[in-house]
């Protein structure tokens, strides 16, 4: 690979993507404050001693945001490849075996698609005991359903090819077919699906966490210091602000990454023409 | 313009054209398509642009329209038509000559033909949109260019859908689509090469009719000799976008100077002596009637029976929608029966595939048409042959690239390619590995559907040869499916002549090639063209006498 064929759009968010990810992995080690730690008064402004100002119990902002991002990262991310092996491993067996396999599971999964994910999600969080695995198991396995279709779609089309019908006729098992014949050339398009799925992931933990039902405080994750100091917004305190412009950067950053890849490869002959 | 009936009308002085190639691995460059070629055409002839696939002759074809397809550009000479250089022009003016002065008739009408319109709506809008006829000329004009090319229903055959008529109509619609603007020039991109043969005898001469009574100049392009040689008054062969050899046709075909054109006449003359059928059959098909969809659905194999011997070549012939892939697909176990056997080495195979022995898999191997499919892209070559060796014969290690260098050797390619992956071999080179990958198996029988159809002559015939003689080596049989009878003439020891769906004539080579034939082994065979002056006015003759006997 050729690093000057890089545009220049997908640098910004390779940077920007991975300054997340080191923020996410040392963040015990970067954190000035420690993250429940109550170091001044409420909502004090942005200063040399606390660049982002404090929150609404007089925690320290920047540290929230830095613990916030491994919490965030890590559900984020756990949800993400419990989605894509269990989605695209049912995917690619429906679409090889065929038959009523395939009826069963593709019908499941509109039968979970018809129910809106959120609403599904809170029903299910409400029931169950609110902890990180629990959280990781029920996003994934909801979005598990989004991934399961596109493999599916990808691995019909490569499985009429006749490479897998040479498989095939050679007497090869579902297992090779599925991981040897067809994985390899799915795999473009999955992993530009991964991409955007992840930030998806992002929002969804976001959104339950800022209706109460994700991360439990004082755990930080971003959606819930929108969520503790959305009250500051009226007397003109930008806290909840910077978490909610975070989630954008990441959002962005982590897209132009992914646009990149599903543009370099798309198709099934290993990439665009020349 | 006082010339305009005997001058020049295209003249092509020293055409470059270059294209910006995106290697994986290294930085864009450029590369020439076209280099240093000059035509020149006069009114009213045809010039046949000839070469195999990567020869530039679409490019040359285009460049007199001044386009280049998918980003190639013109970077040098000129393109002088109608006494003017079109290339200095601008887009308004290419606009204002395309469609007017020059029109194209491309290879494939069904992709060319937009479905949701009627057919005569697409045929006069060139017409229309230049202002050369007012719309009931147009339709006027339209209808007489109809039954000039023998459209059934002249009258009412506009008025249907792309969908609605068979695909040797639709190609003569696009002519009659290219011709309505009363062009001086159209370029023909392999008109016929997608048709069956049968249908294609019907299109050229329809084609050719046209262009005599119009009188309008074409660029003839294919990659089949005897095609051209019908149709085209002078010939171009081109080769790696460098012009070989130009000359008449009467000439290329007779006494060609290059070696190259040489080459390129003389293709397919592989002698194959006929071997007689052995007592005891290595395949044999009883009976077998197929349907897709169950039994309900539309049969495609009807009553079928053929047998073949052990270590020789059985040619199935057809054309397309004939059944000949399907019956492959019942012999390997992809589509079962539903009446009939097939017995292959002395037993009955299981009708599906899934019930089949590891060992029956092996002994039945398959090649494809497309090897570039029919390999996975992301397999090295040294994968992709070796697979068969570990999942038949256990094989690892030193035994594994033992076997895997002799079988390169046989297919005569070294073992530098064993680290390659498919995008990096070229056509010829594909179906060599997918060969190499069936002989790995050491099978009894091969089933070669197709297998040198999308290839182009030259290495067709490499093709071929390489089988002949590893048929010779390892006393492997062919199933050989084609519609190509030059090919069948070449390789085959016994021959099934299919028509949808039933086996009209089955028998040994020499059998079923010689007289008295059925209605349809003569017209599939006097449907061929031959490398032969006034062929196509012969066969259309003979054909035009019988109709009217019967």
């Amino acid at each position: 690979m050729n690093l000057s064929r890089i545009p220049i759009s997908a640098w910004i968010g390779i940077i920007l993507t991975s300054a997340f990810a080191f923020v996410a992995v040392f963040a015990q080690v970067i954190a000035p404050y420690g993250e429940g730690q109550i170091v001044g008064g409420l909502w004090e402004p942005m200063s040399a001693k606390y660049w982002l100002g404090t929150d609404n119990l007089g925690r320290d902002l920047l540290s929230r945001m830095i613990f916030g991002a491994q919490t965030t990262l890590f559900i984020a991310a756990a949800a993400t490849a419990l989605s894509f092996c269990t989605g695209s491993v049912l995917g690619f067996t429906a679409a090889v075996i065929g038959g009523w396999i395939d009826q069963a599971l593709s019908r499941f999964v509109d039968l979970l698609m018809s129910i809106p994910t959120l609403i599904f999600a809170l029903v299910i969080l409400a029931v169950l005991p609110a902890n990180t695995l629990t959280l990781i198991l029920v996003m994934g396995l909801l979005d598990s359903t989004r991934v399961y279709r596109l493999s599916r779609a990808v691995a019909v089309d490569i499985n009429v090819m006749d490479f897998v019908e040479a498989a095939k006729l050679r007497g090869e098992g579902h297992r090779w077919v599925i991981f040897r014949e067809i994985l390899p050339n799915a795999l473009s398009p999955l992993v530009a699906e991964l991409g955007l799925r992840f930030i998806f992931m992002v929002l969804f933990l976001s959104a339950l966490s800022f209706l109460g039902l994700g991360v439990q405080p004082p755990e930080a994750d971003w959606g819930g210091i929108v969520k503790e100091n959305k009250e500051g917004i009226v007397f003109g305190i930008p806290a909840a602000l910077i978490p909610a412009g975070t989630i954008a950067a990441l959002a962005i950053s982590v897209n132009l990454v992914a646009d990149w890849i599903l543009n370099r490869t798309t198709d099934l002959k290993g990439g665009r023409g020349g | 313009m006082a010339d305009k009936d005997k001058g020049l009308l295209l003249d092509i002085r020293n055409l470059r054209m270059e294209a910006t190639a995106y290697p994986p691995d290294g930085p864009p460059h450029d590369i020439v398509i076209v280099d240093d070629v000059s035509l020149t055409l006069k009114r009213g002839k045809v010039l046949g642009l000839i070469g195999e696939s990567g020869a530039g002759k679409s490019t040359i074809g285009l460049s007199s329209m001044g386009y280049g397809r998918g980003g190639v550009r013109i970077t040098g000479g000129e393109v002088i038509l109608n006494g003017r250089d079109i290339l200095k022009g601008g887009s308004r003016q290419l606009r204002k000559l395309r469609g007017k002065e020059v029109c194209y008739v491309a290879q494939s009408a069904a992709a060319a033909f937009n479905p949701a319109h009627r057919l005569m709506d697409q045929v006069i809008e060139a017409a229309l949109v230049h202002g050369v006829a007012s719309r009931e000329e147009a339709r006027k004009r339209a209808v007489v260019l109809f039954e000039k090319l023998g459209l059934p229903d002249p009258g009412g055959i506009g008025e249907r859908y792309p969908h609605q008529v068979s695909g040797g109509q639709l190609q003569r619609a696009m002519t009659a689509m290219a011709l309505c603007p009363e062009p001086d020039l159209i370029v023909f991109d392999e008109p016929t090469t997608a048709l069956d043969v049968t249908t294609q005898i019907d299109v050229l001469a329809a084609i050719k009719e046209a262009i005599r009574e119009t009188g309008v100049a074409a660029l003839y392009i294919t990659h089949d000799l005897a095609v051209v040689a019908q149709v085209s008054d002078d010939i171009m062969v081109l080769r790696n976008g460098q012009t070989v050899e130009v000359g008449e046709t009467a000439q290329i075909i007779h006494e060609p100077r290059e070696d190259y054109t040489r080459a390129l006449v003389s293709v397919r003359s592989i002698e194959h002596k006929e071997k007689k059928p052995a007592p005891k059959p290595l395949l044999s098909v009883d009976g077998v009637t197929a349907a897709y969809g169950g039994r309900g659905g539309v049969a495609v194999l009807k009553n079928v029976s053929l047998q073949l011997s052990p270590g020789q070549t059985l040619a199935v012939v057809g054309e397309s929608g004939s059944g000949k892939s399907t019956l492959a697909r019942v012999i390997t176990g992809l589509l079962p029966p539903y009446e009939g056997e097939v017995h292959f080495a002395g037993r009955q195979l299981a009708p599906a595939l899934a019930q089949r022995s590891r060992d029956d898999l092996r002994e039945l191997q398959m090649i494809y048409q497309m090897a570039d499919v029919a390999m996975n892209p992301r397999q090295t070559v040294r994968n992709i042959i070796g697979r068969p060796l570990e999942f038949y014969f256990g094989m690892r290690g030193a035994e594994k690239e033992r076997r895997l260098a002799e079988l390169l050797d046989e297919i005569e390619m070294g073992e530098g390619f064993a680290d390659r992956y498919p995008a990096e071999l070229s056509g010829g080179q594909k179906q060599r590995v997918c060969i190499a990958r069936a002989l790995a198996a050491k099978p009894q029988l091969i089933i070669c559907d197709e297998v040198t159809s999308a290839l182009d002559p030259l290495v067709a015939d490499g093709i071929l040869k390489l089988l002949l003689n590893l048929q010779k080596i390892e006393n492997v049989a062919y199933l050989f499916i084609t519609h190509d009878l030059a090919t069948v003439r070449a390789i085959a020891d016994s021959i099934a002549v299919m028509y949808q769906g039933e086996v009209v004539r089955y028998g040994t080579k020499s059998e079923v090639l010689s007289p008295p034939f059925d209605d349809y082994t003569d017209l599939l065979l006097s449907s061929v063209p031959e490398m032969e002056i006034g062929w196509l006015e012969k066969a259309i003759a003979s054909r035009r006498m019988e109709s009217a006997g019967n």
